[in-house]
């Protein structure tokens, strides 16, 4: 790229083990993995079976979502195995986005040569501008679904949904479900990635013609796409999950849900 | 036109384009769910849920569109 401005598209490599580059994006991604773990274990050390203050505060933010997966999900088993891997994903996806707009992200660094250009490496970039790291997040919640699918329906069940003879009907929706199951992959990964990929250099563009204040409502709009995106990710992990652990077999019987029932009586 | 220079056009004007039919159908989305929330607040829940999935049925292709972009341009 020109002058004042280094947009790359692969992540840059620090130093190498080996054949192993380790990137900035991977320092990032293992920082804030260390980070969140040193937190769980401090805040979990001592609890207590009446919350007061910090604990009470960590439960509500916990007991919340809790709440919302199962009763998306309506099954407390499955919830229960589910949440903490939707729950991950979500605080890790988080704090990779919120941890790239901290001041020192992205301008402490090394200078080094690339390709035998002379570039500024820095130490931490934001971690979701690295395909690897959302590509491996998706590969992830892929498995994730699946398992969740074959385990709660059973396997002939799920690959039923995909691969039917009922009718040539039938047959090429399963066909399109399970081509749309694959495409899950790229949609997952390239979401993420395209979001803080084009924040960064949104912003990036900005500190290059603006630099003094102009910059600050677009990093606090790059908060609020950090937080949506780590909620969609989850979300729709969440919400291909439910797909996939039921069975869309015309199942009219009882039109109005029991629960339905009683609400419209009060 | 050389090539570089072609793919660069090309990539710009596949995101460019690719882009105008989701946007268009996430606004739908957005505005069917928001009517229905506006005409029965009771089910926001399960309105919000699947205008999730809705938008990310349609961001999809304007996904499908970044990667073309880049495999236009990087190969």
């Amino acid at each position: 790229m020109h002058e004042g401005i280094s947009i790359h598209l692969a992540p840059l490599a620090l130093f190498h083990i080996g054949t192993i580059s380790v990137t900035n994006t991977f320092l990032t991604a293992l920082t804030v993995s260390i980070l969140l773990i040193l937190f769980a274990f401090f805040a979990t050390r001592a609890l207590t079976l009446k919350p007061s203050g910090f604990q009470a505060i960590l439960e509500l933010l916990i007991t919340y979502p809790y709440d919302f997966v199962r009763d998306t999900l309506g099954n407390d088993r499955l919830a229960e195995r589910m949440f903490p891997v939707i729950m991950t994903i979500f605080l890790f996806v988080l704090s990779v986005n919120w941890f790239g707009l901290l001041p020192f992200v992205a301008s402490i660094g090394i200078h080094a040569s690339v390709q035998g250009i002379s570039e500024f490496i820095p130490f931490f970039y934001p971690g979701a501008t690295d395909l690897n790291m959302t590509l491996a997040l998706a590969i992830i919640a892929f498995f994730t679904i699946e398992i969740a699918g074959i385990v709660t329906l059973g396997a002939l069940k799920y690959a039923g949904k995909f691969i039917t003879f009922k009718s040539p009907l039938a047959f090429v929706v399963g066909i399109i479900e399970l081509i749309s199951e694959l495409v899950r992959l790229i949609s997952f990964s390239f979401r993420l990635f395209g979001n803080i990929f084009a924040g960064k250099v949104l912003v990036l563009v900005i500190m290059l013609f603006v630099p003094m204040i102009l910059p600050v409502p677009f990093l606090a709009f790059e908060t609020f796409v950090g937080f949506i995106q780590a909620a969609i990710f989850a979300l729709l992990t969440l919400f291909f999950t439910k797909i996939a652990i039921e069975l869309h077999e015309e199942e009219h019987s009882s039109p109005v849900p029991s629960g339905e029932k009683v609400h419209l009586t009060i | 036109m050389d090539i570089e220079s072609a793919k660069l056009i090309s990539m710009g004007l596949v995101v460019g384009l690719g882009v105008i039919g989701p946007g268009i159908g996430i606004g739908l989305v957005v505005a069917g769910a928001l009517q229905a929330i506006g005409r029965n607040p009771e089910a926001s829940g399960k309105i919000i849920t699947n205008m999730f999935i809705g938008i990310a049925f349609t961001e999809a292709l304007a996904i499908f569109a970044l990667v073309i972009g880049f495999i236009i341009k990087y190969t």
